[in-house]
């Protein structure tokens, strides 16, 4: 049973975060796709070591205000032009100056709404479960420790090999991951 | 600016807490053990056990008042004609005011790089959400049948209604209900790191388990953490035009309007700076205790209550120009009713309150140009109180002295607040302070993340040939 890759990757363990990011630099190097990095703090460069292109987020962000505030204008207009027009101090039923806060604090609203629902969908939260839980030493991923995850389902994965490799890259440790 | 606020390089080896942003000798895992620590392993101390008891026996006399209220009506207060506004707008300014520091800290100093808000933040945002709690329970319970509350918003009815966007009013629905949600999501998004490392780190089974609900399975993935930055840079930018057009907004409560002393284009800018000079006010007031109790000297250093204090004396400045151009403005418009309110206000009946507000947002202020002052602790703390009870005395002055005197004689009177207006007051500061007390203990009041992040670059620029400290 041993022999057969049934296991989700193989975790390798630092204690600063240049050490991950150069690892991180070198396993890119090395061809290997599948993998990612634990840090307790954002590390700058990180993720585009991995190969993290650029994120959707601000595109969705943009949506999302733009939508709030159509939305806003248009429940406006309905509301104030179509389904109940009151003269209110002599002026139009289309008074677009007075709608502007409204419609303002709509497109934040949603924006706001899409930055914090668009990052957590993208990331793929929340995920009850994750394999690199498994560890035990990967509590401390979110206090001082700096982890590089490779995944055996790259593949350039061996189990031999990228442990080698990891421990090559000056890991303090290398883990192997239940699925 | 920004070369003075960063951390100094060029620093004798001590350290001088009147400089630094964060005691050196920290690493990543002391910040996290000694930020954790206050909510998962250190004995609660007692003094959070007194401060709570007075904090919930205020709460319930809130929840008095409040089912008084409902049952018996609004008649329970001293608002009558002419003063319809009394403390309920009063102190939803106040309370509004106060949680705009919240997100200047969180939003705008984190756009201007300012590093030292790193230590600050977390606890101006809960103060910040809080406030805004306190705040909205007064134009619910104004409404006088608060369970129809729901009618403020639009939607489809069968009344065949909607609510008149040309009124500020309805401005003030969208823009507090925008502001409250946004607040939460920045802090909660701000917390889910750090929930993440309680989860880690606590060791009963029940503590794991909820605060692992809250932080949602986050594990600090490096593209987790990219998409999170983004987000939350995001959300700053998002969130500073939106505190700015909060307080615009309740200031067009009054300026759209025809009242003498409310109709001025002042208004807008000056209550926002106004909010901005309470609520740094608030925070010192929270701040000072909290480093001592808890002993986040190393986090919370001079240097943060310095900076504090010169936010506070540049906004209060503004805030006096405020005065001095409503005076100015009363006298060069010469509308006879925008005279007689400043004559009102400097002789009336009220003159006491409008004196006693200028001694303390203008006059006591002025000890904050003093270094020695502003790195002085409990001077520091007290100016602080000054302001805040000075900051509600403006909101007095400005709502009460413009109704109490109608344009016609004959519609006068004034306003005493009655002991229900008191205990609703100290009430909301019950429920503030109760929800601050059960905060400090539950969630780490500093992000801890954020200050690992900072350790690096503090340790860098201290000494540069160095590697970071490493555990």
């Amino acid at each position: 049973m041993a022999e057969r890759v049934d296991i989700y990757g193989l975790l390798a363990e630092f204690d600063a975060p240049e050490k991950v990011l150069e690892a991180a630099r070198r396993a890119y190097a090395e061809g290997y796709r599948r993998m990612d990095a634990y840090t307790p703090f954002p590390v700058e460069g990180l993720a585009e070591a991995l190969g993290f292109q650029r994120t959707r987020l601000p595109m969705l962000v943009l949506l999302g205000g733009l939508f709030g505030g159509a939305l806003g204008y248009a429940l406006l207009y309905y509301a104030e032009v179509i389904d109940y027009p009151l003269i209110v101090g002599g002026k139009p039923f289309h008074s677009w100056p007075a709608f502007i806060p409204i419609v303002f604090e709509t497109t934040i609203f949603f924006a706001a709404l899409s930055a914090v629902l668009g990052m957590l969908a993208l990331n793929g939260l929340p995920m009850p479960y994750h394999p690199v839980f498994n560890v035990p030493r990967f509590a401390l991923a979110s206090r001082d420790r700096f982890f590089l995850l490779i995944e055996a389902r790259d593949p350039h994965f061996d189990r031999e090999l990228t442990r080698r490799f990891l421990e090559e890259l000056g890991a303090d440790g290398v883990w192997e991951v239940e699925p | 600016m920004s070369a003075e606020q960063r951390p100094p390089v060029e620093m004798a080896t001590p350290f001088d807490p009147s400089v630094a942003i964060l005691a050196p000798g920290h690493t990543y895992a002391s910040i996290t053990d000694k930020i954790s620590a206050l909510v998962l392993t250190r004995r609660t101390p007692r003094g959070w056990f007194l401060g709570f008891t007075i904090a919930f026996l205020l709460l319930m006399l809130l929840l008095f008042t409040a089912a008084y209220l409902l049952a018996t009506g609004v008649g329970i207060w001293g608002v009558t004609v002419p003063v319809g506004w009394g403390f309920d707008i009063i102190n939803f300014v106040w309370w509004i005011g106060i949680g705009h520091a919240g997100t200047l800290i969180s939003a705008i100093l984190l756009l201007l790089r300012q590093r030292w808000r790193t230590s600050i933040n977390r606890f101006a945002e809960a103060m910040t959400l809080f406030a805004v709690a306190c705040a909205g329970l007064y134009p619910l319970l104004h409404m006088g049948r608060p369970w129809l509350f729901y009618w403020l918003l639009p939607y489809p009815n069968t009344m065949g209604t909607w609510p008149q966007p040309r009124s500020p009013l309805v401005w003030d629905v969208f823009a507090i209900t925008t502001y409250a949600t946004v607040s939460f999501l920045f802090w909660f998004i701000g917390l889910i790191p750090d929930l993440a490392t309680l989860r880690d780190r606590a060791r009963r089974r029940f503590w794991r388990i909820l605060y692992g609900f809250l932080a949602m399975g986050w594990r600090g993935s490096a593209r987790h953490w990219a998409r999170y930055e983004m987000a939350y840079l995001l959300l700053a930018g998002l969130a500073t035009p939106l505190v700015v057009s909060v307080h615009t907004v309740v200031s067009f409560d009054f300026a759209v309007s025809i009242i003498p002393g409310w109709h001025a284009t002042i208004f807008p800018p000056y209550f926002v700076a106004g909010a901005i000079y309470s609520g740094f006010a608030m925070v010192m007031t929270l701040a000072i205790p909290l480093r001592k109790f808890y002993e986040l000297e190393d986090f919370i250093t001079l240097k943060h209550l310095d900076n504090m204090a010169k936010v506070m004396l540049a906004t209060g400045l503004i805030v006096g120009y405020g005065y001095m151009m409503e005076a100015f403005m009363a006298w060069y418009s010469g509308n006879p009713y925008e005279r007689y309110m400043l004559l009102n206000r400097l002789r009336g009946p009220y003159a006491p309150i409008y004196w006693a507000l200028l001694v303390c947002n203008v006059g006591v202020l002025q000890a904050l140009w003093s270094a020695r002052v502003r790195r002085n602790v409990k001077a520091l703390f007290a100016i602080a109180l000054v302001v805040n009870v000075g900051m509600w005395l403006e909101r007095f002055v400005i709502v009460v002295t413009s109704l109490h005197r109608d344009f016609l004689p004959s519609a006068w009177g004034m306003y005493t607040p009655t002991v229900f207006d008191w205990t609703m007051f100290l009430g909301s500061i019950g429920l503030f302070l109760t929800l601050m007390f059960l905060f400090i203990r539950l969630l780490p009041v500093i992000s801890i993340f954020e200050m690992r992040a900072l350790l690096p670059e503090v340790a860098e620029a201290k000494r540069p040939a160095d590697a970071p400290a490493s555990s």
